[in-house]
């Protein structure tokens, strides 16, 4: 599919504004697990550089930076650019409902983990 | 010791609507998390409104304070007020976590006036006017900046950083030039 | 030849007559007038030259499809090349000239490539051009070069201004043609929000020229109507002259409004740039006429036949008094009519199927045209004008039968569904065997973020090409659109059009069919590229069986128009090559822009002035007041130097530095960031941040801190002050502010929400100078107000007060070496703070320092920037900073990542100074020679130059550099290589330069 133009349209969790990319930064996957001093090498990698990358739904952080400046949370599909939810960043893993929608709409989703 | 100075000594430009600096103005921006519950009388304090709902702003006469988000307001007052609302708010939050910091002479804030100021800011931010609600605080950008801006009597109040004040004034009288309405 | 006919044209104001000029030729026209219809009124049917072989080349089409017939437009600050006369309006004073040929139209040399074509085949360029290697420099392209590239490059600023503009709708209709309109009612009438644009001046499209008649009335009548009723519905926006260019995510889409081409220089905007946001979008955006591929269907006076038609009832100019009409489908016969029906003759009609029938035939043939059914065109006779057509057999190869003397052919080859918009974002199409093109496939649309479909086409758009079928089509696209926006459609009825009964047509891709070789080679698919079947029939054969390919190779569909009347003809001609289904061969990729849109409307306002944000200092206008040379830091502005009369930028550097170490200096240093963190949690936090410890700070004292990121390397740095209990002021770089507030809300909000910390970024909210030099506590003392001594603020201590009146907070802090104040006050009061520390420095010696002078004296302090000595791999122990971090600390970001064991090993480059042998200045960015070559024989290197500067106090070359193991290698020479080859000679000393003990700062 032709991207070539980023210009997804996202809601912010926080102040409900449904923002334009340029109107946000991105902060790329979600959920990662921070390792700091006293992890193993393979920890820290996987902390630092191993990416999922996926065709198909991924987890993204986002800043509302021109506005709210807050971070949050969006569940989209990279190859459609279906937009699943977003939320908050204040969680460890996705909100139920959004989970839930996911499966709904890609029966074969293997789960965020 | 020296009057204050605005960033652009109070520019005017008229177009097909006008655009004026006005300030300094006095800006305040209080960290605070919506629940805390001193918030409410520290902002009726300082500048005498009520606390804003989600992306609103309270006008009231020469004061304001708007919601900037979940746990940031913008207290807007006369310039030489703020000592006093930095002390009321220090006095009514007391021990509640929170940041109260002077932000006055970091913003340059303007006027848009006229029938058709919407159309000047339709062209530099990605906002749609017909969906903004009354008393709507919007934060987002003009062209490259980070702008906010609601509406108030004739026309929209912006506000900006200082250091821009010159671009963003150039880009809206650019944008306000007779011959280039939109609608 | 080519003319105005006495009476009609719907879109002419005859009242009103033009003047304008073509290759400095006076010509008349009228309001109304396209430039192509006033050339073709003129008889100017040769307008330009193709781009490769320079072949005559004439109108073809009457609309942005237009592949030939393009010019500079006006003059100096105004000349815009590559201009399609088919959608220029022509207005007073109009100049155009014509592109591509030297050294005029008429005669133009280029033609021998004409005459050679057999040597330039397809990929002629791949083939011919690679050897010997050295004749591409210096022979081929040089040549290649000055015969490239269509029209002039304007030479001049553009005189004219630009803008862009937001725009936000439920459903956006791209088409102002019936289906478009009739899409629009529905949607207006239901309530949506709609926006309707129309890339031409007028509205109706082709139905009030085709003679449809809608709810009994011409469709004229019915295109007014409905846009009076469109323009009375408060929810409705109509926007003329207006091409939707390209659909991006999400229903974003961007459109090209030509607000004043047709009136230049009259106060508004040339083009507007509309960046618009639509919940659902709909493309009526009709279909293309395909050309015919038959032996010089490129000979000006061959066009397409609805364009013809076009011509004649629009702008009633003839582009022939006699036009043959050739066809594959009924709809040609439109044409021919229409032609009669203005006086002019039609000697036949060639229609490639055996036995054509339908209403239009039966109209032709009462109207007692010659018909040659199961005929083709073997050639057309003529050099810059059409002579004659000679006639053939379609299932033939091309004897000839009969050769008709005309002016003009009309040809019709049937009709592609524009089908751009839908494809942008992802839509696929499907193969229509019945009007042999391919359309939107309803299944498989672009999708927008709620997964749905973000795209419906209508009308002709959707494969639905009669006027009847077109609005039943639009009414129902409509409404589904209306009802997935969740809006309810109006019960109404859908206009009716008059059917009109037409035969199959018959997809013709050659004529004749069994064409000859010779035949082929003379047949154009891309006029402007001259790209012909025989082309792509030998790609075909040199095996470049996918599309993509085939199209680079031989160019076809790559010109400015992208191919929209040659692609759908070319991938036909390579599936019969390649013995195919065409939608097995498929179609390459459709890209926005759909025309092309001007960089100027692209730039819209970001020009000039407002190119970028500058960001000035309160002291900005003092510094341009007083000659300060800038330099940009981010987007800051900063003063370089201050040159006096007669200084070169060196010289008044040098004199800064001099000045500053012996007398007074002062720097606006408003520019460094400033971020203050406050909460119960603050100093946590700020530990965590920094390499060193910030929570052990006691308030009233300033310390200098490291930042990294996780991976370890150096990020920013600057002094932190604490300035109460739960309060700390963190200075960052200049420039870094933004991202290093970014990064600390990052961990707030993400990873620590549980601490109780606010951060808040006052940068602009204090102008600061920093007040240097051996007489800098003089001026403090003199301005009074506050206790400056070394006993009541000592160095890296901070404290409130007033100075000369004005409120302040003052740092003991230096990045020069010398005794150094630096004063933050409210940027309201900065400038004038600035200027009475000059005045009352003037005793004292004080002059201005820009950042020059900086660099050069905290080099030669060996005190380190972000930027100079860290690159993004650069760690705090390669720059002999580990004083700065905790040993102690069990974890802060970035520990873990200095842990790895090439950032532990002791082989890095490591910081160290450097003093040449002969005293000389080591140039920027040189690297220090080894032993040796690495696998590709480049040459081994130890370290680099970081930072190097000439210094005015000691008087010699002094730099700062990371050399391999460098602070075990004092005393060593090592060498640098230069700019101009060979290398300079250094020896490995200390960093610190100057006042190694510190005893300047600490007075």
């Amino acid at each position: 599919m032709e991207t070539g133009c980023n210009m997804l349209l996202l809601e912010c969790p926080y102040c409900g504004v449904k923002a334009e990319e340029t109107e946000l930064s991105p902060g790329y996957e979600a959920h990662l697990k921070r390792f700091g001093p006293g992890s193993t090498d393979e920890e820290f990698e996987a902390y630092m550089f191993a990416r999922k990358n996926p065709k198909g739904v991924h987890f993204e952080r986002w800043r509302h930076t021109y506005g709210c400046g807050k971070w949050f949370l969006a569940a989209r599909c990279t190859a459609t650019l279906e937009v699943f939810g977003t939320y908050p960043a204040q969680v460890g893993e996705p909100p139920a409902d959004i989970i839930e929608k996911i499966k709904a709409r890609r029966p074969d989703w293997k789960g965020y983990k | 010791m020296s009057e204050p100075m605005s960033a652009l000594n109070g520019a005017v430009s008229d177009g097909f609507v006008s655009i004026r600096e006005i300030g300094p103005l006095g800006m305040v921006t209080l960290r605070c998390k919506a629940d805390v519950k001193a918030l409410p009388k520290a902002i009726k304090a300082a500048v005498g409104t009520g606390l804003p709902a989600l992306r609103r702003v309270v006008v009231e006469g020469d004061r304001a304070c708007g919601w900037m988000s979940p746990d940031e307001y913008l207290l807007v007052m006369p310039y030489k007020a703020v000592p006093d609302a930095l002390a009321a708010v220090a006095k009514t939050m007391g021990k509640e976590h929170h940041l109260a910091v002077d932000v006055s002479d970091a913003r340059a804030v303007f006027r848009i006036e006229g029938a058709k100021a919407e159309e000047v800011l339709a062209k530099l931010s990605p906002v749609d006017f017909a969906r903004l609600e009354p008393g709507e605080l919007r934060r987002t950008r003009a062209a490259q900046v980070a702008a906010a801006f609601w509406k108030e009597g004739e026309g929209y109040t912006l506000v900006c950083f200082r250091s821009v004040a010159r671009y963003v004034f150039d880009l809206l009288a650019t944008s306000a030039k007779l011959g280039s309405e939109l609608y | 030849m080519s003319t105005r006919l006495a009476k009609g044209g719907r879109l002419i104001d005859r009242a009103a007559a033009l003047e304008f000029s073509f290759n400095g030729k006076r010509l008349k026209g009228y309001r109304g007038d396209t430039l192509a219809a006033a050339l073709l009124a003129n008889d100017q049917m040769l307008v330009g030259r193709s781009f490769k072989y320079h072949r005559p080349r004439g109108i073809v089409a009457a609309g942005p499809e237009e592949p030939n017939a393009l010019v500079n437009l006006g003059s100096g600050g105004r000349l815009e090349p590559n201009q399609r006369t088919t959608v220029t309006e022509l207005f007073d004073g109009l100049e155009a000239t014509s592109q591509n040929h030297w050294p005029s139209l008429e005669y133009d040399v280029g033609v021998v490539n004409n005459y050679v074509s057999r040597f330039l085949p397809a990929g002629f360029y791949y083939k011919t051009f690679i050897h010997p290697r050295s004749f591409w420099k210096h022979v081929f392209e040089p040549v290649i070069r000055q015969s490239a590239g269509l029209g002039k490059a304007p030479k001049d600023r553009d005189a004219d201004r630009y803008e862009q503009a937001y725009a936000f709708c439920d459903l956006l209709v791209v088409g102002g043609g019936i289906a478009g309109l009739q899409a629009a009612l529905v949607a207006g009438r239901a309530g949506a929000r709609v926006l309707v644009l129309e890339q031409n001046a007028h509205w109706g499209g082709r139905a009030p020229v085709d003679g449809d008649v809608i709810d009994g009335k011409p469709a004229g009548q019915w295109v007014d109507e409905a846009v009076a009723a469109l323009e009375g519905m408060e929810t409705v926006t109509l926007r003329a002259r207006c091409m939707a260019a390209g659909v991006y995510d999400h229903g974003y889409v961007l459109a090209d409004e030509k607000v004043a081409d047709h009136a230049p220089g009259d106060g508004r905007p040339k083009h507007r740039l509309w960046r618009i946001r639509a919940g659902k979008i709909l493309t009526a955006t009709g279909a293309i006429e395909r050309p015919l591929s038959f032996a010089g269907n490129d000979i000006p006076g061959v066009m397409l036949a609805a364009s013809v038609r076009d011509y004649v009832v629009n702008w009633a100019v003839s582009p022939g008094d006699r036009t043959v009409v050739v066809t594959n489908n009924d709809d040609g016969y439109r044409t021919a009519i229409a032609l009669r029906e203005a006086g002019l003759a039609v000697p036949a009609i060639v229609d490639a199927r055996a036995s054509p029938a339908g209403d239009l035939v039966a109209r032709a043939r009462a109207l007692g045209l010659r018909i040659e059914a199961g005929r083709g065109i073997a050639k057309v006779k003529g050099g810059k004008r059409v002579t004659s057509v000679a006639i053939c057999l379609q299932a033939g190869e091309g004897a000839v039968i009969d050769e008709i003397a005309c002016d003009a052919v009309a040809m019709s080859g049937g009709w592609s569904p524009v089908v751009h918009l839908w494809s942008h974002c992802g839509g696929k199409l499907i193969w229509d065997m019945e009007h042999a093109c391919f359309r939107p496939d309803p299944a498989r649309p672009p999708l927008n973020h709620d997964g749905g479909a973000l795209v419906v086409a209508a009308g002709a758009a959707n494969g639905a090409m009669t006027a009847d079928a077109a609005l039943l089509d639009a009414t129902a696209q409509a409404e589904a659109a209306v009802a997935a926006l969740g809006m309810k459609p109006k019960k109404a009825k859908a206009p009716l059009a008059e059917a009109v009964v037409e035969g199959p047509m018959e997809a013709v891709w050659i004529m004749p069919q069994g064409a000859s070789i010779e035949l082929k080679s003379k047949m154009w698919l891309d006029y402007q590229n001259d790209v012909k079947v025989s082309d792509v029939q030998l790609a075909a054969r040199e095996g470049y069986e996918s599309v993509e390919h085939t199209k680079r190779y031989t160019t076809l569909g790559m010109a400015t128009d992208q191919g929209k009347l040659s692609n759908i003809n070319g991938l036909a001609v390579l599936a019969q090559a390649l013995n195919e289904d065409i939608p097995q061969v498929g179609t390459t990729t459709f890209r926005p822009p759909y025309t092309p849109v001007t960089l100027g409307a692209l730039a819209g306002e970001a020009r000039g002035e407002i190119f970028q944000p500058l960001r000035r200092t309160p002291m900005h206008g003092w510094h341009e007041k007083n000659g300060a040379y800038f330099e940009p830091v981010g987007l800051w502005r900063r003063p370089y130097c201050f040159p006096r009369a007669g200084e070169t930028h060196e010289q008044a550097v040098h004199r800064e530095v001099v000045n500053t170490r012996t007398a007074l200096g002062l720097l606006d240093a408003s520019t460094l960031g400033k971020i203050i963190v406050k909460g119960p949690d603050a100093g946590k936090f700020l530990d965590m941040l920094y390499t060193g410890v910030m929570s052990t700070l006691p308030v009233g004292k300033c310390r200098y801190g490291l930042m990294c990121n996780e991976q370890g390397f150096l990020s920013d740095d600057g002094v932190v002050a604490r300035i109460d209990e739960e309060t700390w002021l963190c200075h960052t770089t200049s420039g870094g502010a933004d991202r290093i507030h970014a990064w600390m809300e990052d961990w707030l909000q993400c990873e620590w929400w549980d601490w109780q910390v606010y951060t808040a970024n006052v940068t602009e909210q204090y102008a600061q100078v920093a007040v240097v030099g051996p007489n800098a506590r003089k001026l403090l003392e003199k301005l009074g107000g506050m206790d400056v001594s070394k006993e009541a603020l000592p160095f890296m201590a901070w404290a409130d007060g007033t100075l000369g009146g004005f409120p302040c907070r003052v740092y003991r802090i230096s990045f020069s070496g010398e005794l150094s104040y630096e004063i933050a006050v409210p940027a309201s009061h900065g400038a004038a703070f600035w200027e009475a520390l000059h005045a009352a420095g003037a005793e004292f010696g004080v002059m201005p320092y820009g950042t020059e002078a900086l660099h050069v004296m905290r080099a030669e302090k060996g005190f380190i920037m972000i930027g100079d000595e860290t690159d993004g791999t650069v760690i705090p122990q390669d720059l002999g900073l580990d004083w700065a971090i905790s040993k102690k600390k069990a974890d802060f970001l970035g520990k873990r990542g200095q842990q790895r064991n090439f950032l532990a090993s002791g082989e890095r480059w490591k910081l160290v100074g450097f003093e040449t042998l002969d005293g000389s200045v080591i140039p920027d960015g040189a690297y220090i020679v080894a032993s040796g070559a690495n696998a590709n024989g480049q040459g081994n290197t130890q370290g680099r130059v970081t930072s190097t500067y000439y210094s005015p106090t000691l008087k010699k070359g002094i730099a700062m550099g990371l050399l391999h193991r460098g602070p075990e290698r004092m005393g060593d020479v090592v060498e640098f290589n230069t700019v101009k080859g060979g290398t300079v000679k250094a020896r490995v000393v200390d960093p610190v330069f100057y006042d190694k003990e510190g005893e300047k700062q600490n007075v």
